[in-house]
């Protein structure tokens, strides 16, 4: 977890210590959300709950992970997913609510590395013997894994590659891979490694779209929702220009 | 279909074993040298290196895989003398997880063979001494046979503790089938892509496996686990 994630979580924090004397009909969302989304999902919350008043827990995590606890009766209100297909399956096993499903972003895939040159602007490092792993989330369990697998079988590498492939559990632990220099580069998403518009570190492909099927967030309200006021108007919330602006900013695009 | 197990699975099989086959035998070596010191040392520093070899038994293991990912990757102590050495770095290879699961499993081989040879006690072994055994004599003759059972617990323990072991495997592994994809990795996989029927398969054999080897062992034993006084 990097410094400025902990340092948002405690703004949070400190910022619902001062909503709770808010109107009495403040809120309370409890979001399930795929660990690609963190670091937008912080500053879209606390954004609502200064414009709401509602307070919103956040839980981060694998969406495969989450789909089995949300089966298994876990307290989540909303669930954020990083495909279609999960928000799908809860609705169609009457987990969420019918017609709440909506696509809330869609991700970019990136190839990076924590050192600076390492990966050039066409992804042509790839072809080369530069490297000795290569880390990817899971293609089962993560949809830019699935994203990373379809990208490299494009380019007719993923065989001659398995040797060098390391899976991440999440996205996140893939990041993390890459970022200890465990992995000298892997498949991340764009906003893991862009803040402001500005990718910070190490050197990255911008994977082009045409790659990979397009990875299409959805969000889903839960039948289980304790609060479906708040949940509704924080999906709302997610739809809005405000959280739009605050998504492109971390490389999201808007479908 | 669902239920079909893959050869990657039944590499995880093996992978299991041979890492605890290889993690206890390591241990055996490691763990009876420093429970011969810390049952018999009457330095001051006996208590604190007691605590350090207790310290995996508090640790969450994530944090113990997380800490060893930067500690043997390249931007790591450990890393930097494994890549001055030639031999690459550890993490996501069978000898980082060997490494990882000695350090886990450490406490559960180390204590059970203290306490035996504590409570072997200093007589025995001044008997022996009377009657002009040297040093290593004492060790091999009389307290190894009476230490027994402690070494069967440490070996049972450490076995079993490192075929369950998950949270360092799943941090510094890499998930690679037939290097570091043990069962308890393997199984997680399988819930999390909702594989069910793979899961199941695994587990249960998981559970009756282990749970016929610990009846095995505790049946051979039978006669020599009461420690005779």
């Amino acid at each position: 977890m990097n410094i400025s994630v902990l340092r948002g979580r405690v703004v949070a924090v400190l910022m619902s210590f001062g909503l709770m004397s808010a109107p009495a009909c403040a809120g309370e969302v409890r979001a399930a959300v795929a660990s690609n989304f963190s670091a937008p999902m912080e500053r879209i919350v606390a954004l609502f709950q200064q414009e709401s008043g509602h307070t919103v827990k956040v839980s981060l995590g694998s969406s495969g992970k989450f789909y089995t606890q949300i089966r298994g009766g876990a307290p989540f209100d909303v669930f954020l997913g990083a495909d279609e297909a999960i928000p799908k399956r809860l609705e169609q096993e009457g987990l969420a609510v019918g017609g709440s499903r909506i696509v809330y972003a869609q991700g970019r895939l990136v190839l990076w590395s924590a050192q600076p040159g390492f990966v050039d602007a066409k992804g042509a490092v790839l072809y080369k013997d530069g490297y000795s792993k290569l880390a990817i989330a899971d293609p089962r369990l993560a949809p830019y894994g699935m994203a990373a697998k379809e990208t490299l079988e494009k380019m007719t590498v993923w065989n001659a590659l398995q040797r060098k492939l390391v899976k991440g559990e999440n996205i996140t632990q893939t990041w993390q891979f890459v970022a200890t220099e465990n992995a000298e580069l892997g498949f991340v998403a764009l906003s893991q490694i862009m803040r402001d518009g500005k990718v910070t570190e190490g050197s990255y492909w911008l994977v082009p779209p045409g790659m990979h099927k397009p990875i299409r967030q959805g969000a889903v309200l839960l039948s289980g929702a304790k609060d479906q006021a708040a949940t509704k108007a924080f999906l709302a919330f997610l739809k809005s220009e405000k959280a739009a602006t605050v998504m492109r900013g971390f490389g999201y695009e808007l479908p | 279909m669902e239920s079909v197990l893959t050869p990657d699975d039944l590499q995880a099989v093996w992978l299991t074993l041979k890492l605890a086959s290889v993690t206890t035998l390591l241990l055996l070596l490691i763990a009876t040298p420093l429970a011969w010191w810390l049952a018999h040392s009457r330095r001051w520093y006996k208590g604190l290196m007691s605590a350090v070899v207790a310290l995996p038994l508090v640790l969450p293991p994530t944090v113990l895989g997380f800490y060893l990912l930067l500690l043997m990757g390249p931007q790591g102590a450990v890393g930097g003398i494994t890549k001055a050495l030639n031999l690459g770095t550890l993490p996501f290879t069978f000898a980082g997880l060997v490494v990882g699961s000695v350090l886990f499993s450490l406490p559960f081989a180390v204590q059970p063979i203290q306490n035996a040879f504590e409570s072997i006690g200093q007589r025995p072994l001044e008997v022996a001494a009377t009657l002009r055994a040297g040093a290593w004599d004492r060790f091999v003759s009389v307290a190894l046979p009476l230490a027994r059972p402690g070494f069967l617990t440490a070996i049972i323990l450490a076995f079993a503790h490192t075929v369950g072991e998950f949270g360092v495997v799943l941090m510094l592994g890499g998930n690679i089938p037939g290097e570091t994809q043990v069962l308890s990795v393997a199984i997680y996989g399988h819930v999390e892509a909702m594989e069910y029927g793979a899961a199941h398969l695994l587990a249960g054999g998981m559970v009756l496996f282990s749970f016929l080897v610990l009846l095995g062992l505790y049946l051979a034993s039978g006669k020599s686990w009461r420690v005779t006084r």
